[in-house]
């Protein structure tokens, strides 16, 4: 009840896009454009070992023969590859060592952001306040990890990638493209030569990640693109939680955001996946904003594994996302809630593969898509069983809201079954904001912006209660805030 | 008091009130009794402020308060509760969530501090009681799967809570069984007060056995024709609207 309000506070407060600041940094940029030697360049800033320029190599190579995909139900002045920086940093001598050595105007920028990274900093000491430690990627940097330390005691490696390449090669090296590999489609490929950096995370056997691990991360130079890869593995009987939150400055042109997130749960191991990606969507007029292509893939490796993808998408101009679990250990378990809410000249074209190879895996995917504006929201899922998958059980439920009458809403379930033990249900709605539900709230004392607030806000709530809590009340002022203006 | 002079409503481009003029003094229960396509329902609406039913002429005020140039909200707010014939289900929203919502956007309007979860709590309790309304019906999605009868509960239960100065009950005896009709009445009639007016639109005498009103007002064809006591709500439910058809035409 305390969320409702505070989203209509902050929706009486907030007028645009929240973000939209610039931070002004002293940044290194590799030369424009992309070819081999970039590839090179950006690894040799890393101090990578061999066998990574090799693969990003491999990757440059076949991504130079691939075509950009037009499947997807968006439409988008494509990108000029060799007009963008691959590498922007802010500028600074050896790895920061602790807060103090990173550039103020950064930290001012997280401040702005709500990460109050000193805090949990001092948190830190504090028996049985709330944890969440913190991952910092500001372009193409991560700038700090908090609560390093801590998470060591436990066993749990929470570090940047371009670290975990330097201190824990073999875990990469074992693990790195094994659920995405290089040639998997056209914006993998392009990550998979350039990526700069993004967050791993490796949890130990039996050892329950000890608090919530985030990862923020910021595109703020301009014709930049960021390239982030993340990398999650869960040793068997491991669980651990991780929450992705992402924004950008407010800019005329389009920024291309190609990030790659592969998960790996082995033996009973269990991970918790959300992101609250709040990317600026570019104007009203559809001008500007964030093309968010991006690949996010779980293998469910082990046995009686679980992989829970929850997402709360409220920005970006154009959305290419579809966040899926492999299914390969028997009785392993899928799940994917979705937010999607575009409003606007906004394009979503977004949903889940649940792939299921095992026995008796089962999977469940909680849909929730709000158009307003003249925004396009397309949902595509597939869900398949392999002939080896008996008893293979798939529930999909597909809701549509939308609101005025010029946006647009489409569903496109793919449903392929090589198997007759396998049972799955499809069920999808799709209704309008009704008018009468809006007067009636507002009989009852509630502006029209409350109004559509407590609506939608209603229309999404099995999908929020999967969020952890803090992050739960951020999404529901999200979604309200991405609505403002909608109606009327 | 609540004063209406010469109302002219229409919906899309067909007028349905017709230069109708009607007064409730604080604390008095009228009735508004007419046959189908009359307009009853049309002027709670219109007085509600419901998008499409433009006012065409005349006027409304409430205490002296113009009406019609306020928002909807804004009319909640300054007292004006219309219960709904059909009442609208809110996927999503618990009961509860709405109620404090709704409760604290027009005690912000006023100017008031927000009530308390504790206080707002202990009074939904004492008033969900009266009503017959589980508590756990509360923490459902608003209205969502409810009978025709919980649902008109549901709307006496806001009343309650929100504390109006005005209201205008919408065929509120529609869907009721005997029971709930009683159960209805009761939490109607405990809101009478010398403070309050109230506006029974009904198309049946029965209501008004329950909710006794001071006048009835008999409305055909977008105005009143004949306005008198509790008796002539007696007269219609034993001669019918046919000799006002001719009135108005």
């Amino acid at each position: 009840m305390a969320a409702v309000k505070e989203t209509i506070d902050t929706v009486a407060k907030l007028e645009t896009y929240e973000h939209g600041f610039v931070t002004d940094i002293e940044m290194e940029f590799a030369p424009k454009g992309l070819n081999a030697d970039i590839v090179r360049f950006i690894s040799a800033k890393k101090n990578e070992p061999a066998w990574m320029l090799e693969m990003r190599l491999a990757a440059f190579e076949r991504w130079l023969t691939m075509e950009e995909p037009d499947w997807a139900k968006v439409n988008y002045t494509r990108v000029n590859y060799q007009d963008l920086y691959y590498y922007a940093a802010p500028r600074k001598k050896a790895g920061p060592k602790s807060l103090d050595e990173i550039d103020p105007e950064i930290l001012k920028t997280y401040e702005k952001l709500g990460i109050p990274l000193k805090e949990q900093m001092v948190l830190a000491g504090v028996e049985g306040a709330p944890k969440y430690a913190v991952d910092a990627v500001f372009d193409s940097v991560s700038v700090i990890t908090t609560f390093k330390d801590e998470l060591k005691k436990s066993g749990v490696i929470f570090c940047s990638i371009s670290e975990a390449l330097r201190e824990h090669p073999d875990l990469v090296r074992q693990y790195l493209g094994s659920v995405v590999p290089v040639s998997d489609n056209y914006f993998a490929a392009l990550n998979a030569a350039v990526f700069s950096d993004g967050s791993f995370v490796y949890v130990p056997p039996g050892v329950r990640c000890p608090m919530e691990l985030s990862t923020y991360f910021r595109i703020n130079a301009e014709n930049t693109g960021q390239f982030e890869r993340t990398l999650i593995i869960a040793d068997k009987g491991a669980y651990v939680s991780y929450l992705e939150g992402c924004t950008a400055p407010q800019r005329d042109e389009n920024q291309l955001h190609a990030a790659v997130v592969e998960l790996v749960a082995l033996e009973d191991a269990n991970i918790k996946y959300s992101t609250v990606q709040n990317w600026y969507p570019g104007d009203a007029e559809g001008k500007g904003g964030i093309y968010n292509f991006v690949t996010k893939r779980a293998d469910c490796r082990g046995a009686r594994s679980k992989v829970s993808w929850t997402q709360v998408e409220t920005g970006s101009a154009v959305t290419w996302k579809y966040p899926s679990c492999i299914l390969r250990g028997d009785d392993s378990v899928g799940e994917f809630y979705s937010i999607a809410v575009t409003n606007g000249a906004q394009q979503a074209d977004t949903g889940t593969k649940m792939i299921h190879l095992g026995k008796n895996t089962r999977s469940r995917i909680i849909s929730k898509g709000v158009s307003a504006g003249r925004s396009s929201n397309t949902y595509r899922g597939l869900v398949s069983a392999h002939a080896k998958a008996t008893g293979a059980r798939n529930f999909t439920q597909c809701d549509s809201l939308l609101i005025g009458k010029t946006c647009a809403a489409h569903t496109v379930p793919y449903v392929e079954a090589d198997t007759a033990k396998a049972q799955f249900e499809h069920e999808a709605t799709t209704t309008r904001l009704s008018e009468d539900q809006l007067f009636y709230a507002m009989q009852r004392g509630l502006s029209q912006e409350e109004a559509v607030a407590l609506l939608v806000n209603g229309f999404v709530r099995d999908v929020l209660q999967e969020l952890p809590m803090e992050f739960a009340v951020e999404a529901q002022k999200l979604v309200a805030i991405s609505l403002e203006g909608s109606v009327g | 008091m609540l004063s209406i002079q010469n109302l002219t409503v229409a919906v899309d481009t067909k007028t349905i009130l017709n230069g109708l003029t009607l007064a409730v003094p604080n604390g008095e229960v009228h009735a508004i009794m007419g046959p189908n396509g009359a307009g009853k329902s049309t002027l709670g609406y219109a007085l509600a402020g419901r998008p499409n039913y433009s006012v065409t002429g005349g006027t409304a005020t409430f205490n002296g308060e113009d009406l019609l140039d306020k928002g909807v909200h804004e009319r909640a707010a300054a007292g004006l509760y219309l219960s709904f014939q059909y009442p609208l289900e809110i996927p999503g929203v618990p009961a509860l969530t709405f109620l404090r919502t709704a409760l604290n956007a027009q005690r912000k309007l006023r100017g008031e501090d927000e009530v308390s979860a504790p206080d707002f709590l202990r009074r939904v309790r004492e008033v969900a009681k009266s009503l017959k309304i589980d508590m756990d019906m509360l923490k459902r999605p608003l209205n969502v799967g409810f009978s025709g009868g919980e649902k008109k509960r549901m709307e006496v239960l806001q009343m309650a809570m929100l504390e109006p100065k005005f209201l205008i009950l919408d065929e509120t005896d529609s869907g009721l069984d005997i029971d709930a009709l009683k159960v209805v009445s009761d939490g109607v009639n405990a809101l009478r007060s010398s403070d309050r007016g109230m506006l029974v639109i009904t198309h049946y005498q029965r209501l008004l056995d329950h909710i006794k009103p001071d006048k009835v007002h008999v409305l055909v064809a977008g105005r009143i024709v004949k306005s008198g006591g509790p008796e002539l709500a007696l007269e219609l439910e034993a001669r019918g609207y046919d000799e006002y058809l001719g009135v108005a035409a």
